[in-house]
Order: C-alpha cells, then structure tokens, then sequence
C-alpha cells in the first residue's frame, strides 16, 4: 500500500489517516471480512431454500410419478362361454348400461381370472376391472360372441407390490406373475381423467382439478375486476381524508386475516344466509374472492402509485378526460404490477384447504361437476382427503396429487408471466 | 378501448353467477350423505356402486365431518338444503332426535350397516402389552376413585405392566370413536373400579356418564385428530405410545401394529364379529323418510347398501364387519318396509 500525502484542508482532523499503520490494516483486514461474511450469509440463505425446494421436489416427483403409471394384467376372457344375458344388438345408447349392469358382468369377469390365476384369482384384479370389459363392450358389441384378451388393471395391494413396495406375500404373487409375463407397467391415463374413487387403482384427478379450475374462475371474475376498481378509486379519484384512511386500514387488515375466518364468513353469509349450494365451486370460488380480493386492491394500489404523475399530466395536457388517462395510460403501465399481486393473491386461493372445508367442498364425489352449483372438491382438498385414506396404495396417489397442484400453479404463474411480460411498457 | 371491454366481459360473467343463485336451494337431484369418518369409506364404496350400475345417475355426494357434527347438519331441517344420509358411529341421542323433531325430520329410518371394533393397538416393537378394561380406566380416566389421576407408568395402574409411561393417542372429544371408547371400554372399567359406579348409574345416569367417562387432559391421552394414518406413524415413530382407532385400520396396517389384547381378548374379526372383544359397536345410517320420494335413487341407494353389507361383499372387504344374519335380516326390512325409528328407544 503506497503512503498517501494528506490533503492539505484547512479542518484537517489532527491526527490524519495513516493508511499503513497495523491499526489501520487491521481494521481494513475486519471490513473486508465483515463484507465477505455477509456475502456468504445470503448464499447460505439462497442455498437453503434451493436445498428445502429441491428436497421437496424431488421426493414427491420419486413418490409421486409411481402414481401416474399402473401395473395391468392380460385376461383371456370368454364372453361367449360367460353366457351372458346380453343380445349384442341391444347394446347401443343408453340401454347398453343398463343393459350391461345387470348382465353379471362382474361376476363373468371374477369367474375368468379364477380359471386362469387359480383360487385367488379374482382377488388379483382391480375392483374396477369389469368396468373397462364393461367399456370394451359397448365400444364393440360382437366381442360378446368370442374369446378376447383385455388388459386390466390389478387391484392395489399387487400394483404396490409391482412398484416394490408391498408386502412380502404379495411381492411373491406378483413375482411368479411377471415370470409367467402377464403382468404390464403403462401410462395411467385414467388418473388424469377420473374423478375420485374408494380404490386407489381407480381414482383420477379430474374431478378436483375441474373443482379448482371452476372455483379460480368464480375467484378470478370476482376479485379482479372489483380489486382493480377498487383500486383506481383509491388512487385517481378518492380524497384524502379520514375516511379513506380508515378504508385502507380495513384493506390492510382484511388481507392479513387468517384464511378460515373466511371460510366461516362463506358459511355464515352464503350457505346459511343466501342459501346457497353446499360444497359448490360457486361458494368456494365467492369465499376466496373475499380473500383475494384484498391482496389484489393493496398490489394495484402501488402499481397505480408508481405510474410516474408526468404521464397523467402529459395526458391530461393534451385534452384526455379522467377515464381517458385511467384507461389509455395509467392502467396499461399499472397492469403488469397489478397482474403479478393478482397470481399471488390467486396462487393463495389454490392451495386454500380451511375455508373450503368449512363449506363442504371435502366430499367424496365419484363424478366431476358439470357446472358452478355441481358439488365437488379442489386440488388440494383432495390431497387431503386422500392422505386420509386407509389403503396403501393411495400415498403415491397422494404425490402424483401433489404434483399435479405443483403443475396447475406452474401454469398459472407462466401465464402470469406471460401477460405481464406482454404489456410491460417502459418510460 | 381492449380494457374496457375485458372489463365488460368479466361484469357479464359476475352476473351470470348472481343468476345462478336462486335455484341453488330449491331442487336437488343427487343423494347427499354427511357423518362419520368411520361410516364414510363404505358409503363411497356403495356411492360408486350406485354410478356404476346407473351410469346416467348423478354420483351422490359423502362428507365426512364426524357423527357429532353431521348430526347437526342433518337434523337441520328437511328439503333440498339438507342431507339425506346421516353415517353414525354410535346410535342417534334422544337429545339429537328431539332436534330433527323440531326441524320437520320425524321421520327417520335407522338402518344398521355392520358392526366396528375400535381397536387398541401397538408398534410392532411395542411390550406386548395386555390390558383390561380396567386398567384402561384407571390410566385415563380424569379422576379414577375421585382423586385427579396420577399415574405416570402402566406400572402405577397394574403392577403387572411394564413401567413404561402412559401415553395413548385417540380421537378427539367430537369423534364417534371417542364416543365407542367412553361408551364400550371407560364404562366398563369404570364399573369394575369405582365400588359406587353400579348404584350410581341406576340412581342418576348422567353423573355416572360424567364421571365414567371424562378422560384425562394432562397430556397422558394425546388427542390425534380425525385423522387415523396420523396415530399409525406415531405408534411406528414411538413403540411404547398405544393407539385407539377403527379396526379397518388395524387390519390394512398389520405389517406396522399388533393389535393390544384387551381382558384377554385380541382385536380380530371373529372376536369382533362374535362380541367377544370389548370394543366393537354397531355402525348406522339414518335416512330421512321424507326424501324417499323427494330424491331419486335414494331408496336404490338403501338397497345397493343392503346388497353390499353381507359376509362376502365389498364393504367387509374394505373393514366392516358383518353383523350377524337375524339383524342384517331386520335392517334389510327397515329399507324394504320403510320402518320408521321409535324415539322412545334412543338412548339420551
């Protein structure tokens, strides 16, 4: 370190720096460190987190993937020789199940694998399994009249076994299974188009995720529109008095309230008081508005707060009316903020249990709902439910659930992504 | 002007669902059930039975919210805003009928579906224990022989057991399990125990449920929750806990839990099936005769229940255990004849 001349200033302190004493070094050597420790202080945090966001997923991706595939079974299976009382001309349109219901299907079904996998044998299918036969015969008809193959699921204890992680018994069974190659591992397509099921081999997903899209889209119709609007009053028209004060208190402590208090207000006000249906994604998706809404007027107000007052001036300038500048200038410069409070606000009422449980969206429902007043469930009410359950095979149902949540909100905030890169407007 | 009209667009939307509103509560077209977590698995199972055989018919709708807390739901009121099933892991209380007496539902039907055991179990690394309901008592009770419960071991409570620390994990105060644990295990023992209990029940039966009944909330009976895989992983964490839950769940856990014996008597179907096991209780529906007719496929519904409940259906092989011929046979002429239920035998 070369010796630096003091400045000749008139209020020179009195005793000047002196750049190479062991007390100056020393104190340098503690400031460089000092820095060095705080700079590694926030990689361990960013480390952290990356570890916590990894472990998570990659443990319930290892889970979790296992619940999208299924072990299958192929079952010659006489239809002719079951004799059952079906005419083949008769299975069309909505006859055809009716007629198949009360055919014995299941029992034909059951009576097959006993002759071909011995005495427990029938125990070795899903109980689903007649319902794919069910299937196969209503697509085609004529297969009533000879001998097919059908490639059906195995009921859960084996399908766990399959994946290596059932009991021993069942690992043997399925051991002598795959040295005869009639066991199969594929694609479980009905996991993502079924809705709930009692066994784990026959759930879907479906069901609760078009639960949670409906319930977004009640929330998303709500509380955007009114969150916005809100939020321009506040901002371009409201005076500043103790009453907008107030107002934006309330705000503030509406979007800190604990989300069951919600769920109880939903109960309390829209079931109880409106009448509404119980368990409908109307309900669930008007009780989460109540809590978006606020995270969306606090997020709009600051993107409005931070569109430069120059712009409305220029405007304003020029001849532009109040709505004109709002609509023209201030909103599109203001969207990209109000869009990124929006997806957190909407991300927080994806991943809402409580207050849904409070309005009965916990069901069990073995259909998908049709529309806004259909009962149905949500994704993460469904996991729920599921980690719940008694039968083993539904942990791995529990992950891919999980993943398939993961999935919805990736979605969700790509597109949020999207659209605010799309109207990002610089000045 | 592209904001103006998304604006419009979403006003449109809002308005549609305020369309909707008015006839969320007039007609219903699905079967609606609430009530106990123990029930609710074998109600799925016969809900999808029920889709299953009639494709065309709306998949009915099972909550589990806890018999206590879906009698309420239940007894609110007849019509299309109320529930039809009611799933009940104890029988209905008189105070509970008098409620749905005032609210239109007096006529109900009682339909016993099978029988449950709650089981007492323990890890598979666990001491063996063996107890009797009296030792239960006395280590749970909140005040065994009037004085505030200060057993810390088993061994304080049985000096046959080991001296190992109380702790039991069960379910909480609203839980139809919890009632079974009071009704069928706290009052026996109590009974054993206490030299008044006897005399008392005859001369005022409230204070001997009072008594007999209140567990101790120390921090010797851990309340788990309705959620019965939960005392599964901490009997698997902790070998010397005890759990208390349905047997469904002792049986599809055997690889981690052996059952507890309880006065010699292992948790076990035929034990269960036979009454020989001191904790097994009669499982119910309630249905509200009023929406036999009012809500179609209902009564399929009963009967779908009826089919499925025999000693080789569906339901026994997901956990319930059979009740004997001579009841299922009069449960099955309860849904036939539609018998309705004589509050005068419900207990209070």
């Amino acid at each position: 370190m070369s010796k630096r001349p003091s400045l000749p200033v008139a209020d020179a302190p009195v005793r000047p720096t002196v750049w190479d004493s062991p007390a100056m070094a020393r104190r340098l050597r503690r400031r460089y460190a000092a820095e060095r420790r705080f700079r590694l202080l926030g990689l361990a945090a960013v480390a952290l987190s990356a570890a916590f966001l990894a472990f998570l997923l990659v443990t319930m991706v290892a889970q979790g993937i296992r619940g999208f595939t299924e072990t299958t079974i192929t079952l010659p299976i006489d239809l002719a020789a079951a004799d059952l009382p079906i005419e083949p001309a008769r299975v069309k349109g909505r006859s055809a199940d009716l007629a198949l219901a009360g055919a014995g299907l299941e029992d034909a079904v059951d009576t097959a694998a006993t002759m071909r996998f011995g005495r427990d044998g029938a125990d070795l299918l899903s109980p689903g399994a007649w319902l794919a036969v069910r299937d196969a015969i209503k697509a085609d008809p004529a297969i009533l009249r000879r001998t097919v193959t059908f490639t059906l699921p195995v009921a859960s204890p084996f399908d766990v076994a399959a994946k290596g992680e059932g009991t021993p018994d069942a690992e043997q069974v399925v051991a002598r299974l795959k040295a005869q190659g009639v066991l199969s591992t594929g694609w479980n397509w009905n996991f993502l188009t079924d809705a709930d099921a009692t066994d784990p081999t026959r759930v879907g997903i479906w069901g609760a995720a078009k639960g949670s899209l409906l319930t977004m889209l009640v929330t998303l119709a709500l509380a955007f529109p009114i969150g916005v609007l809100a939020a321009l009053y506040l901002e371009e028209y409201a005076p500043k008095n103790r009453w907008t004060d107030l107002i934006e208190v309330s705000i503030n402590n509406l979007a800190a309230v604990p989300s069951i208090i919600f769920g109880l207000l939903g109960l309390a006000v829209f079931l109880n008081t409106f009448g509404l249906p119980r368990s409908a994604p109307l309900v669930g998706g008007l009780t989460l508005a109540l809590m978006t809404m606020p995270v969306i007027v606090i997020a709009g107000r600051n993107a409005i707060k931070a569109v430069p007052p120059s712009i409305r001036d220029a405007a304003l300038a020029v001849g532009a009316s109040r709505v004109q500048v709002i609509f023209h200038h201030v909103l599109p410069l203001a969207l990209p903020g109000i869009l990124t409070g929006t997806i957190i606000g909407m991300a927080r009422a994806l991943g809402e249990t409580a207050p849904l449980l409070m309005i009965g969206m916990r069901a069990f429902i073995a259909a998908p709902p049709r529309g806004l007043t259909d009962p149905s469930t949500v994704l993460p009410v469904q996991i729920f439910l599921w980690s719940d359950q008694v039968d083993r095979g539904f942990i791995e149902k529990t992950s891919a659930a999980i993943i398939v949540l993961l999935v919805f909100l990736l979605a969700m905030n790509g597109l949020a992504i999207y659209l605010r890169n799309r109207f990002e407007t610089r000045w | 002007m592209r904001l103006p009209c998304l604006f419009a667009a979403m006003f449109a939307l809002a308005a549609c669902h305020d369309q909707a509103n008015g006839g969320g509560a007039g007609v219903r077209d699905q079967i609606t059930a609430v009530g106990s977590s123990t029930v609710y698995p074998f109600t799925t199972i016969i809900a999808e039975r029920f889709v299953a055989a009639d494709p065309d018919a709306k998949a009915p709708v099972i909550e589990s919210t806890g018999t206590g807390a879906g009698m309420k739901l239940f007894c609110a009121g007849i019509g299309a805003g109320h529930p039809d099933i009611e799933n009940a892991s104890r029988r209905m209380k008189a105070s509970e009928y008098r409620e749905c007496a005032a609210h239109g539902a007096k006529a109900l039907l009682e339909v016993q579906i099978g029988i449950d055991g709650i089981a007492f179990a323990e890890s598979k690394r666990g001491p063996r224990m063996a107890l009797t309901t009296a030792d239960i008592y006395r280590a749970l009770a909140a005040r065994p022989g009037g004085r505030v419960n200060g057993a810390r071991t088993w061994r304080d409570v049985n000096p046959a057991l080991p001296a190992i620390p109380i702790q039991v994990y069960g379910p909480p105060a609203t839980s139809g399990t919890r009632d079974a644990l009071a009704e069928l295990i706290m009052t026996r023992g109590c009974d054993a125990v206490e030299p008044g209990a006897t005399a008392l029940a005859r001369r005022d039966a409230e204070a001997h449920h009072r008594t007999c009944t209140r567990i101790r909330e120390d921090g010797a009976y851990i309340d788990a929750g309705e959620n019965d895989n939960l005392i599964v992983q901490k009997l698997q964490s902790n070998p010397n806990a005890i759990g208390i839950f349905g047997y469904s769940y002792l049986e599809e856990n055997r690889h981690i839990v052996d059952g507890v014996a309880i006065n010699g008597v292992m948790p076990s179907y035929q034990a269960i099936a036979e009454d020989r096991y001191p904790g097994s209780r009669p499982l119910y529906v309630y249905v509200k005769k009023a929406h036999l007719d009012a809500i179609p496929g209902l009564r399929q519904f009963l009967i779908l229940y009826a089919d499925n409940w025999g000693q080789n259906g569906p339901l026994v092989r997901r956990g319930l255990i059979a009740s004997p011929a001579p009841i299922q046979a009069r449960a099955r002429a309860i849904i036939t004849r539609e018998t309705v239920l004589d509050p005068a035998t419900l207990p209070s």
